[in-house]
């Protein structure tokens, strides 16, 4: 099956698998696109299970059964299982609303090997007013001590925006207190629901100098303890993310209906044609699919990017981001110096009001 | 306990925790896969973390290399240590 896949195709290691879009909470930064799939459009378990064994047979090796909320999936102990006997490494991505200490034994007999947990802030009214969901946090620290109670190893991912940058530092010692063996300090990207809310989740330059500094101390203080893993914000950035390790090139994502993106945020270029494995193997849409060559390799490029030093390390930034501040995906990332439009996302950043939130909501 | 101790107890039994495997694919080789971590192995790490089953001793570990390999045994101790230390310290291995 591998042997009409040409010599020079990538081989993807991760996969992105959206279960579901539906989630209880509201966080106005959600990764999730405006336009949300409703639960009819859902892939069943099935399905799923015949694309966990596509996706092994690619080359993936990692999953990331995320959302929405996976928990939200009354199926979600059976998918676990498909993707660990397709032989995946499984990695439960939820916000510890909708999975209980009995599910999570369950996931954990499924062949679950990792749970990623979400925090809105160390301070429960905070954490609970922004993911619009009174008690949210609470449940989510009782999860956390579950797996770690389990056995079942932990990250913390607390996602850092204006609201809360100034408390990096009591995050990661939260995750500590809760026997976290990684922490992620994952500052906000401005793509769907987050750049709809961005003028009110921006922090400012000082306060993001101030917590990357906090990270790299915490980094030495706690070595051995937990592993500290930062998102750092690239609005203040000199160069840009080699987003997704570049398009079509490392990893997958899979919607809730179907759809297989090069990155979640994909959907947002207009014009993008994607496959949905309801009508093809995963196999064909990494290798054919018109979304995925776009911008594969280099070609597609324009200057600064074409003739750049650095453009097989970056790969041109985010296509979405480029569409997204500039109107053109094939444009440099407008984070990067050398882009025509850098003096734009200064001028961005630099927009900063106390509005209330749009929270994310079907 | 001492994190940043430099060198590891010969009785020590190091093993792999729960969510980190060994797995040997056709696409990527031989990999160690963790929490957001995909390590490519070369032979030589797969000899040693093969090893890493919480049964044998490090001593064990490092004679038994140390045979397979009719290599100095100092040299494996001290490239062994360095290399499980270094997994311990990124949560990827239990010493």
């Amino acid at each position: 099956m591998t042997a009409d896949i040409p010599a020079e195709l990538p081989k993807p290691l991760g996969m992105l698998a959206e279960l579901t879009h539906r989630c209880p909470l509201g966080c106005p930064y959600c990764s999730n696109p405006l336009a949300l799939e409703g639960r009819d459009d859902e892939l069943d378990a099935a399905t799923w299970a015949r694309v966990f064994k596509e996706a092994a047979v690619l080359g993936v090796m990692q999953l990331h059964l995320s959302g929405g909320e996976p928990g939200s999936r009354r199926d979600l102990v059976e998918i676990t299982a498909a993707a660990h006997a397709a032989g995946l490494y499984t990695n439960l991505i939820t916000s510890g609303v909708g999975v209980n200490a009995k599910r999570l034994g369950e996931l954990m007999g499924a062949g679950l090997d990792h749970v990623q947990v979400s925090i809105q802030d160390s301070i429960a009214t905070s954490a609970d007013h922004i993911a619009g969901y009174d008690g949210a946090f609470s449940r989510k620290l009782a999860l956390a001590r579950d797996a770690v109670q389990m056995k079942l190893p932990l990250t913390v991912n607390a996602v850092v925006h204006r609201a809360n940058i100034d408390r990096v530092a009591d995050m990661v010692s939260l995750a500590l207190e809760l026997g976290a063996g990684r922490v992620e300090v994952a500052h906000v990207q401005y793509y769907g629901w987050a750049l709809r809310n961005r003028s009110t989740l921006l922090p400012t330059r000082a306060q993001v100098d101030r917590a990357l500094a906090e990270v790299n101390e915490l980094r030495v203080r706690h070595h051995g303890r937990i592993v500290i893993d930062a998102v750092v914000p690239d609005y203040y950035a000199r160069y840009p993310k080699p987003c997704v390790g570049g398009w079509g090139r490392r990893s997958l994502n899979v919607t809730p209906s179907g759809r297989v993106l090069p990155c979640h945020a994909a959907e947002s270029i207009p014009g993008l044609e994607f496959w949905s494995v309801r009508d093809h193997p995963l196999g064909d849409i990494w290798e054919r699919s018109p979304a995925f060559n776009a911008f594969r390799g280099t070609a597609w490029m324009k200057e600064p990017c074409a003739t750049c030093a650095r453009r097989d390390q970056d790969f041109g930034g985010c296509r979405c981001q480029a569409f997204a501040l500039t109107g053109d995906a094939t444009a440099a990332d407008p984070v990067c110096h050398l882009s025509p439009h850098r003096e734009q996302v200064t001028a961005l950043a630099g927009i900063q009001e106390d509005a209330p939130y749009h929270y994310r909501r079907m | 306990m001492n994190h940043n101790d430099a060198t590891i107890l010969p009785d020590t039994c190091p093993r792999l925790p729960h969510g980190v495997r060994l797995v040997q694919n056709e696409a990527h080789g031989w990999t160690l896969l963790g929490p957001e971590r995909v390590f490519k192995a070369d032979m030589i790490a797969v000899e040693i973390i093969k090893r890493c089953t919480g049964k044998a001793t490090l001593a064990e570990i490092v004679d038994d290399l140390a045979t397979t390999f009719s290599a100095p045994r100092d040299r494996i101790l001290a490239d062994v240590t360095a290399m499980l230390r270094g997994l311990a310290d990124k949560r990827l291995l239990e010493l």
